[in-house]
């Protein structure tokens, strides 16, 4: 507990003596009104998802009406949603990641590798799949733990790191798969709790995955422990500025290493929401879902810089991506317009979060 | 020289490569006092306060706190151990906000299950909290203690982290160069915290360049040289160009230490 320091009445004549002395108006601290675009940028700034779920309703409104009834329609809706689901939980790795400055390029790699083992160790060793599945889980805890411990043990550039595990855990993936395909019978006769993620609750013409809740659940939970947790707090100390959060106490080492752990953890959570929606495990699936992580987490208005944003922004930057390549894809525009489009949105997320960093002066 | 000192260092040595940053330094606070700790650039003050505090571990030497010898591995050690500094960089995240600042590294959980297992924040505790010991202060023209600290003016951040080291520190107060980045009357409101912190019965370490305000609100200045204490004097003893040039080496240190 705190101590109270009871105010001692000791030599209050000088004290107050200084005090008269002194310019009353200065203890205001006062300062000019800031101008009502100072004032909207500072809101902004301080709710870095309010642009993003802007963009998000401005782009289904654009393509309701640019499509209309078959973009809007529940099927196509929740479409959308499965289309998202595995950036989404590997954006959510991403998030606690880039919140601490950091970026990790071998989140795809750990998800493959993940889902690979699982597949094998079921269907070929003839483990019982709950501890294939586990074995999994520890080989991506593993994987982020290794990365975790480059960064902070050697003082690495994450980017450096997460470039070089991302070849290795491509190459262990490789030989540990032997490049073989585990064909979508073939799990579903032996562990079909692999596919289970992409098993589906009906609602008409919407089809709401396993997978989709899994991502909403494990959204719920970082969110949980990014805002409500001391480690949390931690968490965006340690992005925003190391050397403080140092001072103030705080073990920045840990900190990054749990990061990067829990982030390895939640790619082979990911893996397992790919063979659901893949059906079968493949090693050469999943191949541009590193960089569309981190387009999910950018667009999504959280900092490359670190200690600013949010897994809500997340999943947002995630459902922009799918609403918009999907829309364009019902207006039957060519695929290399959706490319365009994407990288526009990334230009204009990272250019909209300097402007609102200049706040910071 | 009854009375133990607060905090006391005896013969500090600290060495960067080939750069001796502090040499066999001494140093030491008395109660209700502020000390003002001079010295030009790199003689070595910034070294020493963080050996006080536990961010820097020296080579050798001993410190002594009510008397008792610790060893601080950490900033947390020290900040157990009841000192509090306010870091020239004031370790805060502007990012955060204000309420959260005031609680970084130490944050409350909540005392019910939730908190218990599931690490729950006391949120509100924590915002409460914050907002008395900043009006205790009377900065409570912050009105919004949600607001992130980046959103603050240079003098509001130095008094967040003034009254961070002030709620949490019960054995002294250490502050580096608190007015070095402030406008004047930010300065002014600065050195009111200071007295006010003072009339609490806290103990203060003032590390800082400007002899108006040093000669203002010390009680003894300690002058640093060549990573070692040459002096301690009075300043209603002394006028500030002595001390400057005591500081500097223009003029013989006093023999007597003690002021
Ligand atoms: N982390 C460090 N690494 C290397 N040299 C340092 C470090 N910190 C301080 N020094 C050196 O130690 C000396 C004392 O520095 P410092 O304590 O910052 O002095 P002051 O605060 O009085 O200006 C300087 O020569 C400085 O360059
Ligand atoms: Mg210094």
């Amino acid at each position: 507990m705190t101590t109270t320091n009871e105010a001692q009445p000791r030599g209050p004549a000088e004290f107050e003596r200084r005090l008269a002395e002194s310019d009353a108006a200065v203890a205001a601290f006062d300062e000019e009104q800031p101008s009502l675009l100072q004032r909207f940028r500072h809101f902004l700034h301080a709710h870095p998802t309010v642009v993003p779920f802007l963009v998000l309703v401005l782009g289904i409104a654009l393509f309701a009406s640019l499509v209309g009834g078959r973009f809007f329609h529940p099927f196509n809706m929740s479409l959308i949603l499965q289309q998202v689901t595995i950036i989404g939980v590997l954006g959510i790795a991403q998030t606690l990641i880039i919140l601490t400055a950091g970026i990790d390029l071998s989140v795809g790699a750990i998800m493959i590798l993940s889902s690979v083992v699982m597949g094998r160790l079921a269907v070929y060793v003839g483990l019982p799949v709950e501890i294939a599945f586990l074995i999994g889980l520890v080989v991506g805890l593993a994987c982020g733990m290794l990365n975790g411990l480059l960064v902070t043990r050697l003082k690495l550039p994450p980017f450096i790191v997460t470039l070089g595990t991302w070849s290795i855990f491509g190459a262990l993936n490789l030989w540990y798969s032997a490049s073989a395909t585990i064909r979508q019978q073939e799990i579903a006769a032996t562990a079909p709790f692999l596919q289970w993620t992409g098993t589906a609750l009906q609602f008409g013409a919407a089809r709401l995955t396993y997978g989709s809740i899994l991502m909403i659940v494990l959204a719920a939970l970082v969110w949980y422990l990014l805002n409500r947790t001391a480690f949390g707090r931690h968490v965006y100390a340690t992005g925003d500025d190391p050397e403080a959060a140092r001072l103030a106490g705080i073990d920045t080492g840990r900190t990054l290493l749990a990061v990067y752990a829990i982030a390895g953890a939640l790619c082979a959570v990911a893996g397992w929401v790919l063979i659901g929606r893949v059906g079968a495990v493949s090693p050469l699936s999943g191949q541009t879902a590193n960089l569309d992580s981190i387009t999910a987490v950018v667009i999504g208005g959280t900092s490359l810089f670190g200690g600013r944003g949010s897994i809500v922004g997340t999943l947002v930057g995630a459902l922009i991506v799918g609403v918009f390549r999907n829309g364009l894809a019902l207006s039957g525009v060519d695929v290399l317009w959706q490319e365009f489009a994407v990288g526009v949105l990334i230009i204009v997320a990272v250019a909209i979060d300097q402007w609102l960093r200049k706040v910071a002066q | 020289m009854s009375e133990t000192p607060v905090l006391e260092a005896r013969s500090l040595v600290k060495r960067y490569g080939r750069v001796v940053a502090l040499d066999h330094a001494d140093f030491e606070l008395r109660r209700n006092e502020i000390l003002a700790v001079i010295g030009d650039n790199g003689a070595g003050k910034s070294t020493l306060i963080k050996a006080l505090a536990g961010a820097v571990k020296p080579d050798a030497g001993e410190i002594l706190l009510d008397g008792q010898p610790v060893q601080f591995r950490s900033p947390m050690d020290a900040r157990d151990a009841g000192i509090e500094t306010v870091f020239q960089n004031l370790a805060l995240s502007p990012a955060l906000s204000i309420a959260d600042n005031m609680f970084l590294g130490r944050e409350r959980k909540r005392k019910d299950i939730l908190g218990r297992y599931l690490g729950l924040l006391d949120r509100k505790t924590m915002r409460d909290e914050a907002r008395q010991r900043l009006s205790e202060l009377g900065l409570m023209t912050i009105q919004n203690i949600g607001q992130l600290v980046e959103t603050l003016s240079g003098g509001q951040r130095q008094g967040v982290a003034i009254a961070r080291a002030a709620a949490f520190g019960s054995k002294l107060v250490i502050m580096d160069e608190p007015t070095a980045a402030l406008g004047v009357k930010e300065s002014r409101k600065v050195l009111e915290l200071m007295l006010d912190v003072k009339r609490r019965g806290l103990p203060i370490v003032l590390i800082s360049h400007n002899m108006p305000h040093v000669f203002e609100v010390a009680d003894r200045i300690h002058i640093h040289r060549l990573g070692r204490r040459i002096a301690v004097i009075n300043p209603k003893d002394y006028s500030m160009s002595d001390a400057v040039a005591i500081m500097t080496g223009a003029m013989r240190p006093p023999e007597a230490m003690a002021a």
